[in-house]
């Protein structure tokens, strides 16, 4: 069974990984909105044809 | 603030789009095959190449990998640019991209037939190709990852958490998973062993499910539902809470796939925990994705892209409740090797991923192509036909499974078993085709969707470059300009410590690791000998055929398994099996003690019943093996083998692959004058000869005392 030693070490270090992910997210500010993204995201894709400047919100 | 313009690639998306339509109905089309094979076994079973052993891996490869698979690349390639307002960062790492993935699933199809495999499920290709999947998806990564760093949108939302998350561990899994040992270009041996082999197998297999069937495809619904349904998801907040908690618990579940196994206890329930917490971002996920249309249910009514992806989160929404639920060890008793586990996932491969795929080529392709939907009506159609095809699949399936498992454990009232396993597969044999008849439904919606997909490119143009713009990326944001990010670390000894310690662990485990393993094999159950070159022979005929789709070698600690097979399994009896070969359903009985005990059958009963297995079982469904009567076994690779299996740790002794060949023969005479006794007349030197002894050889060892 030592393998699961192989797999815990894995495991934990994508998690340490994805934790090191999340504390940047939370820290750099990703999480500060959490309703713009999901209205922004609907918004990006009609410039083609007429001259209109993308409805780019700041946040 | 400066705008910039852009253009955005669309022929890569469009590309995987059509690759994802194709491999889709080729993948089907090979699922309905096989489920035709279990209903008319003698005529649609084309030995060699096109058995149900080497067939099925082809079926589960091709709709995880090359459907699913290209319909990630697509939802990937088309959002990504957009969330992030940029281009691709590499139009010929793209084209590398989608090239390279294409060839390895052209390799998949022929490697499979041919019984080139590994065995291990959803990982049954070969290390040649193993290291082109490394490479080809490393190439995605980095595609995608310069592109996130030169994005013009600072905050990632959450569809490019849950890619980048996908990257990351399936890139893991894969690695650890294809640990294995070349003895030529077509064969290798895993380097686990038995009960880790099994452990490592199934951590893979259950995150492959998370990692490649799930993660990607609620980005992808995270993306393209909230767009078709031209409003926000509902909730944002609970859509970040789904992807990190989905994460962190995902890994953990795998030993689910081996409750009552010889896996030990503790390990199974941690699994069991992890699986079932797993329900709450699941259905935090589903609720998000259905109340996402809160408001608009009148548009479901009648936009038909709307009405798959609600199909989709639903099925999303039951296959991860099921989940769970099968996790828990009283379901697990009675669901595991059934074909329950067979509708379980394909609720979640037609409904979730299928539908989800098909919902996001109805949106995208007149969306690149500016053009409007050849047809509605063919789409509607096409709907109601998988919606159904889902149900006829499923249904059946289900109440096949109950029947099934409670045909296995039922005991008359003087404590015998009711049935015998032939009863079970011969009651099984309606469902089967009432099973197939949703999969005719659900491939001929897939035909429907394509004829309709292809009309609507042929009247369209592709804008192979779309026009965009969106402001530069601010500059304010890093703190340290000017500085590298690495003397924030250097100012920092101790986290600078733990991450050198990090860094090393890795190197570390690499190293070690592999020779620990080797140590670890040494048996715990003294009588249990290494296979002879025989048998070893035998074993990966019994490896390049699949027989492990169809055949367990895992008896459980239940009555009514031990009564039919013997003594339950027991973790020091595999530790030469490279691979493990404990397999995850019963459409035949479990052969892990088919050469000892009430099982043992003569060598001519083996010989006869590979020829022709409907003459000796009536109603048995498994294909002719008679093939092997003609073929020779190629001897020149047993040194290599057992050389391979010495480097494994297999105790053989110094210099016995000089004379294992002499060994074999040895054996092998004697197994065919045994057969001659019998009136059969076949060579020494024929595959049948190697397949009967590894057969006669299984569960024998703890017999002996």
């Amino acid at each position: 069974m030592s393998v699961i030693v192989l797999l815990i070490a894995v495991s934990v270090l994508v998690a340490g990984g994805f934790l090191v992910a999340f504390l940047w997210s939370v820290k750099s500010g990703q999480m500060d909105d959490d309703y713009t993204p999901s209205i922004r995201m609907l918004f990006d894709d009609e410039i083609k044809d007429v001259k209109k400047s993308p409805t780019k919100n700041n946040n | 603030m400066q705008v910039e313009s852009f253009q955005y690639d669309n022929k890569t998306v469009r590309n995987f789009a059509i690759a994802t339509i194709i491999w889709g109905v080729v993948g089907m089309t090979v699922g309905l095959w096989i489920a035709l094979q279990l209903v008319f076994p003698t005529v649609l079973n084309l030995q060699p190449y096109f058995n149900f052993g080497r067939l099925r891996p082809l079926h589960t490869n091709a709709v995880i990998f090359a459907f699913v698979g290209n319909g990630i690349f697509m939802g990937v390639y088309y959002s990504l640019q957009r969330l992030l307002k940029t281009r691709m960062f590499n139009d010929t790492l793209s084209k590398i991209h989608f090239w390279g993935w294409q060839l390895i699933i052209v390799a998949a199809a022929i490697t499979l037939p041919l019984g080139i495999t590994t065995s291990k499920e959803y990982a049954e290709l070969e290390w040649p190709i193993d290291i082109a999947i490394t490479i080809i998806w490393v190439i995605f990564g980095f595609n995608m990852f310069a592109t996130i760093i030169k994005r013009r949108e600072r905050h990632l939302y959450v569809a490019v958490w849950f890619y980048i998350a996908t990257f990351v561990t399936v890139a893991v899994l894969h690695l650890v998973n294809s640990f294995e040992l070349p003895i030529s270009l077509f064969k290798s041996y895993s380097w686990y062993a038995g009960v880790q082999d099994a452990l490592v197998q199934w951590w893979y297999g259950h995150n492959a499910v998370a990692f490649f069937l799930t993660t990607p495809y609620l980005g992808l619904m995270y993306y393209f539902m909230p767009k078709a349904a031209n409003r926000p998801v509902f909730s944002y907040k609970l859509s970040i809470i789904h992807f990190w908690a989905l994460i962190f618990l995902y890994i953990w579940a795998g030993p689910h796939h081996l409750l009552y196994t010889a896996l030990p206890n503790w390990a199974q329930s941690i699994g069991i925990v992890f699986s079932f917490m797993l329900i709450f971002p699941s259905w935090g996920g589903m609720i998000n994705g259905l109340l996402t249309l809160r408001g608009a249910w009148d548009k479901v009514r009648e936009d038909v892209i709307l009405k798959f992806m609600v199909v989709a989160v639903t099925a999303y929404g039951m296959s991860t409740f099921e989940g769970p639920m099968l996790s828990l060890k009283s379901i697990n008793a009675v669901a595991h090797f059934t074909d329950w586990i067979i509708a379980h996932v394909h609720i979640g491969g037609l409904g979730w991923n299928g539908m989800l795929t098909f919902g996001i080529l109805y949106w995208l392709i007149p969306r690149i192509y500016k053009t409007e939907l050849y047809s509605k009506k063919l789409a509607n159609i096409h709907f109601w036909l998988a919606t159904l095809g889902i149900l006829f699949y499923a249904i059946p399936m289900y109440w096949a499974a109950f029947q099934q498992a409670s045909m296995w454990k039922q005991f008359t009232e003087s404590g015998q078993l009711k049935y015998q396993f032939l009863e079970t597969v011969t009651y099984m044999r309606p469902f089967y085709a009432m099973r197939s008849l949703g999969g005719v439904l659900y491939l001929s919606g897939a035909i429907i969707a394509m004829v309709n997909i292809f009309k609507t490119i042929g009247q369209g143009t592709l804008v192979a470059n779309e026009d965009a713009q969106a402001p530069a990326l601010e500059k304010a944001y890093t703190k340290h300009t000017g500085e590298h990010w690495h003397r924030w670390i250097e100012r920092r000894p101790t986290p600078f410590l733990i991450l050198s310690l990090v860094v090393i662990l890795i190197g570390g485990i690499v190293e070690i690791v592999p020779t620990f393993l080797v140590k670890s094999n040494i048996p715990t159950i003294a009588s249990v000998k290494p296979y002879t070159p025989l048998e070893l022979q035998g074993r990966d005929i019994y490896v390049r055929e699949g027989c492990y789709t169809c055949h367990s070698q895992m008896i459980r600690p239940f009555r009514s398994e031990t009564e039919r097979y013997g003594e339950y399994s027991k973790a020091g009896e595999f530790v030469y099996d490279h691979p493990f070969q404990w397999g995850s359903k019963r459409t035949g009985p479990d052969l892990a003690r088919e050469g000892a005990g009430n099982l043992k059958k003569s060598n001519a009963w083996h010989f006869n019943h590979m020829d022709e297995p409907s003459a000796i079982s009536t109603g048995s469904v498994m294909p002719s093996y008679s093939f092997l009567i003609d073929h020779e076994l190629d001897t020149a690779t047993t040194p290599l083998k057992i050389n391979a299996m010495i480097t494994l740790g297999v105790p053989y002794d110094k210099g016995f692959a000089q004379i294992a060949n002499q060994d074999l023969m040895v054996q092998a005479k004697l197994l065919t004058a045994d057969l001659k006794k019998d009136g059969i007349e076949v060579g020494p030197n024929k595959e049948i000869v190697a397949l009967i002894a590894y057969l006669q050889r299984l569960g024998t060892d703890i017999s002996k005392k």
